[in-house]
């Protein structure tokens, strides 16, 4: 860890400032400040671009829905996130009557942690990054499902009905989209043939967007619908849920689901570039700046879908995941692995090739798979009919 | 093996983003499975019926507005139509054409906002398709403000005729609101009615037959949707659709799908009806000459219209005095709601959302 650390010139001036003021033998000091150091720089600049996103999201959607959106506080608006933050901060935080008190109030705390672990291993830019895992991928999966619990203990927590159905919906929805997403990280890994995010970008000669266009779009369905997003947004569901699991949550509590939901956008923008687009790697512009407009480019392809797309209902959701895309990316996985086993060292142009090789199998596959699975809602069987106890 | 659930009971509203107004359903749950449902009604109660009582019959046209609030201008023609046939007066023909077009306006902005919280009501954030009807809509209502100056809560319509001849700059801008809107209608279908996730939400979802539907006096799109042909515009012409050519859509599913489906429909025959009142309409006085104060001979009069939501009408009754001696709404919305139970039971939550949606009832209508 500290080896990819030592090029940062705030690590190595927080580390030297620390072992000079206390000597040598508290090098283990000086180690963890200037770790700490990078941790804050890193997680708050991230969450500040968290808030701007929401920022840039009301203003997309106001484009698309024909009216202005935010444009009083500051130019453009921008500020309009420090306003929303400053009356939530102000307003008086509420836990209702009849709830679970230490669950309901440490869910937005566990909801934001995963958020943040991501964050740690993202590589932002050439060279930098917090930690190289040579288990990245898996530590992603794993840590993301955390979310998970964050939404059962807010609806579990909350007296009201309709945060158990949204809580109760998130789970059953999460629990089946861990697999595509899974699985869509695997065909990654197995193409990169290595679970480190470095060396998945490094390894990417041509962006896995065009090597994998299957994998990327299982990847792009799955994570839309871990992060609640339309059309899979059936947790929040606000014209059948009220809020979902929120709905009880008011003042910062409620901020903070909020900035979690905003800055995991982000986040996942940040591996979908990281995975799919050659994370930091394209000439002319300086590393980070790419990394940021690639981060961009995701987010306004997920506002885009968010102000076209009605959502699914959740049989639909569900159907969606282990009718079409789980068969899917297990054919996604099988033609992957056997490419790489026939090429175990991809350049350009095998990478080239693989890409013509799937584009021609697995575009058509999908598209036929979509006529093979029915969304068509059935009519309800007639015991839901029973009126016993009316 | 089988897991023992139990029911549960959800109060959807009053409070609740998706009920039009201040709706209560008593939903019974057995996990997202409705089993039983009990609409409650009465939360925007005011009394209109003993409040017009109290009041001149000139003076209940401004109580109308109130009743369905997004389509105001029908609400006064169903009662200046029954008061007319209860004084025995006639409005003169350009009164009757500027009523016409009124209500085919109104019409229009009514089902933009039914077709409109279709989306909402699917879940697109914000209700993109919401926000375009509401922008065609806006539109309409700046027609309604040079008709009368008012946009929402209008008294348009008199006793024997209308407020006042339409202004100069209202011709232009009805023509170019004809010109645009069908291609607004080609847009607003293709966002909502082709979406390949809005069909398989809503196509074969809580369907009313054609029997169920006239055993429980729905009228208007969604009896139409089942695939009767009836409308009082046709069956009982009004005003002067006599007049004028258009057709009657109508639907065969009865699904949520075909309810917005037949309103969407309406939209373009609207927009005939007014094209054909355009080209009829002849200069010439809009309003009978009659006193503010005046007492109509004992009797009774109702005349139903095709209003948005279906069939609407004032039963009058006069005893001879200032104020009607009752005053009787038979208001679409609350027909609507008869087959609440029958239609949600054994759907799903987000079904029984859209269906309610789908009906397109007001709850100021509703509780009156």
């Amino acid at each position: 860890m500290g080896e990819t650390l030592a090029g940062n010139v705030i690590y190595r001036n927080v580390y030297e400032f620390v072992q000079d003021l206390l000597g040598e033998e508290w090098s283990w000091v000086a180690y963890a400040a200037a770790g700490m150091a990078i941790i804050l720089l890193v997680t708050n600049a991230v969450m500040l671009i968290g808030t701007l996103y929401t920022w840039f999201e009301r203003r997309l959607l106001g484009r698309f829905q024909g009216r202005l959106g935010p444009n009083r506080a500051g130019p453009f608006g921008v500020l309009q996130p420090i306003a929303d933050a400053i009356k939530l901060i102000s307003k008086e935080d509420i836990i209702a009557l009849g709830a679970d008190r230490i669950v309901f109030t440490l869910a937005p705390v566990v909801m934001l942690a995963p958020t943040l672990l991501v964050l740690a291993v993202i590589p932002f830019g050439a060279g930098s990054w917090v930690a190289d895992l040579n288990v990245a991928v898996l530590y992603i999966a794993a840590v993301s499902g955390i979310s998970t619990i964050a939404v059962m203990m807010a609806g579990y927590a909350s007296p009201n009905s309709f945060s158990l159905f949204g809580s109760m919906r998130a789970v059953a929805m999460l629990v089946s989209y861990e697999v595509p997403l899974v699985m869509a990280l695997l065909g990654v890994t197995v193409l990169a043939q290595s679970m480190s995010l470095v060396s998945i970008v490094e390894a990417q000669a041509l962006p896995f967007l065009l090597v994998t266009p299957l994998g990327a779009l299982i990847f792009l369905a799955a994570v839309s619908a871990e992060l609640n997003r339309a059309p899979f947004d059936v947790t929040e569901a606000e014209s059948e849920l009220v809020a979902g699991y929120m709905t009880e949550y008011s003042g910062m509590k409620y901020g903070v689901f909020m900035l979690a939901e905003f800055t995991n956008t982000v986040v996942a923008g940040a591996i979908f570039a990281v995975l799919f687009l050659q994370g930091w790697k394209w000439p002319i512009l300086p590393s980070h700046v790419w990394f940021l407009l690639k981060v961009a480019g995701f987010v306004f392809v997920a506002i885009w879908v968010r102000a076209t797309l009605p959502r699914y209902r959740l049989d639909q959701i569900l159907a969606v995941a282990w009718k079409y895309l789980f068969p899917l990316s297990l054919i996604n996985v099988l033609l992957l692995a056997a490419e790489v086993i026939v090429w175990p060292e991809p350049g350009a142009a095998e990478l080239g090739i693989m890409s013509a090789i799937n584009w021609a199998v697995t575009i058509p596959a999908a598209v036929l798979w979509s006529k093979v699975v029915s969304l068509r809602t059935a009519p309800p069987v007639a015991a839901a009919f029973s009126t016993e106890g009316r | 093996m089988t897991m023992r659930t139990e029911p549960v009971v959800v109060n959807v509203g009053p409070h609740h983003p998706s009920t039009h107004g201040v709706f209560r359903m008593k939903l019974t749950f057995d996990g997202e499975n409705i089993l039983d449902a009990e609409p409650v009604i009465g939360y925007l109660h005011r009394g209109t019926e003993k409040l017009a009582e109290e009041r001149q019959y000139t003076q209940v046209i401004t109580l109308t507005d109130r009743l369905d609030y997004v389509a105001s201008m029908t609400n006064n023609q169903a009662y200046v139509l029954s008061c007319e046939r209860l004084v025995g007066i006639e409005p003169p023909e350009r009164g009757k054409y500027l009523r016409v077009i009124a209500a085919e306006l109104q019409r229009i902005a009514s089902h933009l906002i039914g077709v409109g919280f279709f989306l909402q009501e699917l879940g697109v954030f914000g209700g993109t398709a919401l926000m375009y009807a509401f922008r065609e809509r806006e539109r309409i209502l700046d027609m309604f403000e040079m008709l009368c100056g008012a946009r929402i809560t209008l008294s348009y319509m008199r006793i024997g005729g209308v407020l006042q001849d339409a202004p100069e700059e209202f011709w232009p801008a009805l023509r170019s609101f004809l010109n645009d809107m069908p291609g607004y209608a080609d847009e607003l279908q293709a966002l909502v009615f082709d979406s390949e996730i809005v069909r398989s939400r809503a196509i074969g979802v809580a369907p009313v037959s054609a029997e169920d539907a006239i055993a429980a006096s729905f009228t208007g799109p969604i009896l139409r949707a089942s695939g009767v042909e009836w409308d009082w515009r046709k069956a009982a012409p009004y005003d002067v659709y006599d007049r004028v050519e258009f057709d009657v859509p109508t639907c065969e599913g009865g699904d949520n799908y075909d309810r917005f489906w037949v309103r969407m429909l309406e939209v373009r025959q609207s927009l005939r009806i007014i094209e054909q009142c355009c080209e009829q309409i002849e200069p010439g006085p809009v309003r009978t000459t009659m006193a503010m104060l005046f007492r109509p001979p004992p009797g009774e009069s109702y005349v139903p219209i095709e209003a948005p939501k279906g069939e609407l009408g004032f039963y009058l009754v006069s005893d001879g005095t200032i104020a009607p001696y009752r005053c009787h709404v038979r208001s679409p919305s609350f027909m609507s709601l008869t087959l609440f139970r029958e239609m949600l039971v054994g759907w799903k939550l987000a079904d029984a959302i859209v269906t309610l949606g789908s009906l397109d009832f007001n709850m100021g209508e509703v509780d009156r």
